[in-house]
């Protein structure tokens, strides 16, 4: 008897595991094979591509695309804005939010939890895009850089919120009063005390921002037209969605229209991987902070 | 504190003076510093999202250049009038909603299911290496993502080749009324399902060890152990993340949709969002476009805190 119910729970177990790791093995590959695929197709040759024969491997090796995107100004001036915004931007932006969510962190602060449901009111309602739009208008920062930096989101308050809640978990209440009682003032404490005990979710808070300001595209489409200080996203569009691959309105009309839309294909996977390198590159170094922001934030404070 | 209890030890005195209590003016000269340090953010915060919510009055008034945000002449619900009225109402609304509740009925249990699968894996390096694959797409931008999605659902790309393989050559997945929510909705479902199961791993790693045990010397199955103990371990981080995602029902995800819409697919893909800046920042009709904004505003809030009622009454939990 105990023989054969033993019998049966390894056998539904089996099932059990058969369905949990062919579940996994179904994920895996449907989310990695998109990804693989668009690295092969970049350094394939676009022939290759286009009748379907670049499957698991490259095939004839080339790097016609890259050479391409190498001499186009566009990309690499999109480049260049986008480098300049973010690190500008993550930096106004971790000014503002760090000693604001230091702040909301002090339980003998009183304007507290007046202060939170001013933030926190922001996440649910807002004035809407027209209204912002006229005031960014009104405030000159239309067709200016300084849209990128000074926006409705450069204090995210999820992120002052993942900051609140590691603050309050991990500096002591009692660490200020010492520290108050050998005559340091909260400024001092701050600066001298709280950032340097703080420096994961510091990188956690940066890393959020930067890739905000990366794979940003709504500033750029609403606020600017000024071609020449679009971020990379603009650029990525006018590539990869509008078909304006070859930078000189080279189109792809005309009697051989699919020849040049196999080349055209050919650039778009590499500009593909061209913009996503950088975060591709500290993502799996980091992979561990960014699911640790998302832990720290699901704390409910 | 000392002086109170010296004063309550000695006998003799029958009145006990209270500290006075602590309110936002009398602490303000001993938490200058601290104001000081949440400044920029107040100041920062209410002039881009405070004064904007002001300027919601623009939807009521007639806009006038020279006058800037507040100064037109109010004309009440006309441009609300002519929303409803408008023959792209129902249209809007129809597309708008069912993109919405298609996302969410997909997508919020996708990343459940996902957490309880992931969860399950024993073999620790198998279970990295499936959670770094799943959590990348989240990371790459909107725009990559549909540059990708054309490049490979095109009907010359690998997308097109298969679906020809199987016999359906003549679907162009990128550009047909019928398959617009679908590839939007599966695409979501494939940038996000990994990064949003964190939340519910971190609840699944908080249930109690012993529960397991006691599931186990019950004699319960895998499977019995998920449905019993599992899945009322994360409920509340659910019912949570429920309320939120419903606040956001009808604001589906603009910029994804405006960078999918086309011509062939618009009958479909023209929601209420992407409307609204056609309508007020390419064609400057604010405040019509501001009317249309605040309608959409409008039923989202009411929308949230009736799903956060809905919660406080069924399950005691809620966002405030």
């Amino acid at each position: 008897m105990s023989i054969f119910s033993l019998k049966r729970k390894s056998l539904s177990d089996v099932f059990f595991d058969i369905f949990i790791y062919g579940t996994c093995i179904i994920m895996f590959l449907a989310v990695a094979y998109p990804l693989w695929f668009v690295i092969i197709a970049s350094v394939s040759d676009s022939g290759m591509v286009a009748s379907g024969q670049v499957l698991l491997f490259p095939k004839e090796f080339s790097l016609f695309g890259y050479k391409e995107i190498f001499s186009d100004s566009r990309i690499w001036n999109g480049y260049k804005n986008t480098v300049v915004y973010a690190t500008l931007g993550t930096t106004v932006n971790l000014l503002l939010t760090i000693p604001a969510a230091y702040v909301l962190s002090r339980y003998e602060f009183k304007a507290r939890r007046l202060l939170m449901f001013f933030f926190i009111f922001t996440m649910f309602f807002n004035g809407g895009l027209i209204p912002t739009y006229l005031l960014m208008k009104d405030l000159s920062l239309i067709n200016t850089m300084w849209v990128f930096i000074f926006n409705p989101w450069t204090v995210n308050v999820f992120n002052l919120i993942i900051a609140r809640t590691f603050f309050e978990h991990t500096i002591p209440k009692e660490m200020y009063e010492a520290a108050a009682i050998d005559g340091c003032n909260h400024f001092r404490f701050f600066s001298q005390i709280v950032l340097p005990l703080s420096k994961a979710v510091l990188s956690v808070i940066a890393l959020y921002y930067l890739v905000y300001h990366w794979n940003n595209f709504f500033t750029g489409l609403i606020y600017v037209r000024d071609s020449g200080i679009q971020p990379l996203q603009i650029i990525l569009r006018d590539i990869l969605i509008s078909n304006q691959v070859f930078g000189e309105g080279a189109g792809t009309g005309g009697a051989d229209g699919g020849y040049a839309q196999r080349y055209a294909d050919q650039i778009k996977y590499g500009v593909i991987i061209v913009s996503t390198l950088p975060v591709l590159v500290i993502y799996p170094f980091m992979q561990k902070y960014f699911e640790k922001g998302v832990m720290i934030g699901s704390v409910k404070g | 504190m000392a002086i109170i209890k010296m004063e309550t030890k000695s006998s003799d005195l029958t009145i006990i003076t209270k500290p006075k209590k602590d309110t936002i003016f009398n602490t303000f000269k001993r938490d200058y510093q601290l104001w000081l340090l949440i400044l920029p953010a107040i100041i920062c915060v209410g002039i881009f999202n405070y004064i904007p919510m002001y300027g919601i009055q623009l939807a009521f008034r007639e806009y006038d250049f020279t006058a800037g945000l507040t100064g037109g002449e109010w004309v009440g619900l006309k441009y609300f009038i002519q929303f409803v009225n408008s023959h792209l109402f129902y249209d809007l609304m129809r597309n708008t909603l069912m993109i919405s509740i298609t996302t969410i009925v997909v997508g919020f249990p996708a990343p459940i299911i996902l957490a309880l699968v992931i969860n399950q894996i024993r073999v620790q390096r198998a279970k990295r290496v499936l959670q770094t694959t799943v959590y990348l797409p989240h990371f790459i931008s909107i725009v990559v993502l549909v540059g990708m999605m054309n490049v490979i659902l095109t009907p010359s790309g690998i997308g097109g080749n298969v679906m020809s393989a199987i016999g359906l050559g003549d679907i162009n997945l990128l550009a047909s009324v019928k398959t617009f929510i679908p590839v939007y909705v599966l695409s979501d479902v494939w940038q996000h399902v990994g990064w949003n199961s964190i939340i519910y791993l971190a609840a699944l790693s908080a249930v109690d060890p012993q529960l397991y045990d006691s599931a186990k010397v019950d004699g319960a199955s895998r499977w019995q152990i998920i449905r019993n103990v599992e899945i009322p371990a994360i409920t509340p981080t659910i019912v949570i993340l429920l309320i939120l995602n419903m606040g956001t029902i009808i604001s589906t995800g603009f910029e994804k949709i405006f960078l999918m819409q086309n011509s062939l697919n618009l009958p479909i893909s023209e929601v209420i969002e992407t409307y609204v800046y056609k309508i007020g920042i390419v064609s400057n009709q604010f405040s019509y476009a501001a009317a249309i904004g605040l309608f959409n505003t409008l039923i989202n809030f009411s929308l949230l805190v009736a799903m956060n009622y809905l919660a406080k009454r069924t399950s005691r939990i809620s966002l405030w």
